[in-house]
């Protein structure tokens, strides 16, 4: 008979302590939580899952790039539990909930032996649109110009267009790449070509030894300190996207992203930490 | 259990085995399928020939442009290594010593095992501006060509190698013994009975070499377009999905899957050509 008794009995025993268990779990987070987004965000939510990580020591954080629209598809579809979205929500995107974490912009860039200084926007303009094909037309040595666009999906290009206030279909390029970083060593291999990347990346590869300079857009050099003042023309904020509003390990996250003792970890990534909180 | 049925059971852990392996393709087949209907439904299979380009965010849907850019490149990089591959297995045999010989194999093998995205690397900083300087833009078809040429060199020199050893075993004494020259033996036997290795080298390098994608998204410019020269960019359909898969919504995510079904059966063409080859010869 005792034995009869014992399995429900351990049961209901096993049931209370997964039930404590639970309760426990609020304070102390364990589980996975996963992001995937923009490439230009990813290094940043890196650095910051690290020394979530450390402070969190239950939780796993896994990191994923592929564009910010795929940031807003898995956010959407519950791939993954933050979507990271560089640039400000869409008007068919208000479903979703954005929580900024730090400023960027995009410049233009070119190889660091060009002697171009300046580009114009209506020069930016006829050269991503193949009416301007060769240098001496801008100022430049009398050679053809190497046009680098970037890849269907990504903010920055969305961001490009919009400020050019072109279409994509007008763009007539030489080269189609993906990230931020494949644009930088395409343009430090070609002396003439010209691309546009984010401020963050290109800086910190032009302060390292990587070929290419950073042009000025409206007399203003692209630099951190000229997108704190929120001088810089070419800004975009950076997102972290939810479905629902956050909870658990979501909303502690976000939370931790945007604090400002972690302002170090968003400059050591070249971006701006949010003026205002 | 007896010996019988002891064969029986191993028998049947055998073929599980082995038709697991033929089943996982069918249904990556089938799978393929069935995510490219609402693409062949929704845009209809006319428009994938009929369209002006590709340009998914304009519904724009014209794969031609694409799956010419993989057979160019592809057949550029048949063309590139096969004459490589020839010369250099008749050096191994007949002409290098034996230590250089096998020291020249093991560079080979080692180049195998080097990953795609290493080829990528060094072309995008290595080939694309020396092309450059030679013809801008840089990144194109020509270094695209070149760089899937040296991955594909293993595979075809290792067939070749293999064909070049077995021929050299049946009739090099012979020759020797009637004192043909060695450059008799080669011109006269050799080379005319490797034919059939090198075609099947060939298809088995096409195969190899429409599938590439990362090394290709790094140096061909991916620009979709017809191109008129070596030094224009193109865009193969394996890059076009790697660049738009992560943020391909609906008809045209399907769209991508289309082009892999297409891929897919390129690829089960050519290899099942290159078996029949092979088989027919043995």
């Amino acid at each position: 008979m005792a034995i009869r008794y014992s399995l429900p009995v351990f049961c209901l025993a096993y049931l209370a302590m997964t039930g404590s268990n639970h309760a426990a779990g609020q304070e102390n987070l364990t589980g996975k939580l996963t992001l995937t987004g923009s490439s230009t965000i990813a290094p940043l939510v890196s650095d910051l899952a690290k020394k979530f990580e450390k402070t969190h020591p239950g939780v796993r954080v896994d990191v994923q790039t592929g564009g910010s629209s795929r940031g807003v598809l898995d956010a959407r579809q519950g791939t993954a539990d933050i979507g990271m979205v560089s640039r400000a929500l869409k008007e068919d995107e208000q479903d979703l909930k954005s929580y900024p974490i730090a400023l960027d912009g995009i410049c233009v860039i070119v190889h660091s032996t060009n002697p171009v200084k300046e580009l114009t926007d209506s020069q930016i303009v006829a050269i991503y649109t193949g009416r301007v094909k060769n240098w001496k037309d801008v100022g430049g040595l009398d050679k053809q110009i190497m046009v680098v666009n970037k890849a269907e999906g990504r903010s920055t290009l969305e961001l490009f267009l919009h400020y050019t206030k072109l279409k994509l279909p007008d763009i007539k390029a030489d080269v189609i790449i993906g990230d931020n970083e494949q644009g930088i060593k395409t343009v430090a291999g070609n002396p003439y070509s010209v691309a546009y990347v984010s401020i963050g990346t290109a800086e910190y590869n032009a302060t390292h030894g990587t070929q290419i300079k950073l042009l000025p857009l409206h007399g203003i050099q692209p630099s951190m300190q000229a997108l704190i003042d929120h001088k810089f023309a070419l800004s975009r904020p950076l997102n972290l996207v939810t479905k629902t509003e956050p909870t658990g390990i979501a909303k502690e996250f976000i939370a931790f992203a945007a604090a400002p003792e972690n302002d170090s970890i968003v400059k050591g990534q070249y971006f701006v930490p949010l003026a205002k909180r | 259990m007896s010996l019988w049925q002891k064969d029986k059971a191993f028998l049947f852990v055998l073929s599980v085995c082995a038709s697991l392996a033929g089943v996982i393709s069918i249904f990556i087949f089938f799978f393929l399928a069935k995510e490219s209907v609402p693409a062949m439904a929704g845009i209809g299979l006319s428009q994938f020939v009929m369209d002006e380009t590709w340009f998914a965010s304009e519904n724009q849907y014209n794969v031609l442009p694409l799956l010419w850019g993989s057979v160019l490149v592809s057949v550029g990089a048949v063309a590139f290594a096969t004459p490589l591959g020839i010369l250099s297995g008749l050096f191994c045999h007949f002409y290098a010593p034996s230590a250089i010989a096998g020291f020249y194999r093991s560079m080979v093998h080692l180049l195998a095992g080097i990953p795609s995205v290493i080829f990528g690397f060094w072309g995008l900083v290595s080939l694309v501006p020396l092309v450059a300087r030679i013809h801008p833009p840089g990144p194109s078809l020509l270094a695209g060509v070149i760089v899937l040429g040296i991955m594909i060199l293993p595979t075809i020199m290792v067939i070749l190698d293999d064909a070049i050893a077995n021929l050299s075993r049946l009739y090099l004494n012979s020759t020797v013994a009637l004192g043909v020259s060695k450059w008799g033996a080669l011109k006269g036997l050799i080379l005319p009975n490797l034919r059939k290795q090198v075609g099947v080298s060939i298809l088995l390098g096409l195969a190899r070499s429409i599938g590439e994608t990362m090394a290709i998204l790094m140096v061909c410019g991916n620009v979709v377009r017809f191109p008129t020269s070596v030094f224009n960019p193109i865009r193969t359909l394996t890059a076009n999905i790697a660049l738009e898969m992560p943020f391909a919504m609906n008809v045209h995510r399907s769209a991508l899957f289309f082009t892999g079904l297409i891929m897919m059966v390129l690829v089960a063409i050519l290899m099942s050509t290159a078996q029949t080859r092979t088989s027919r010869q043995a």
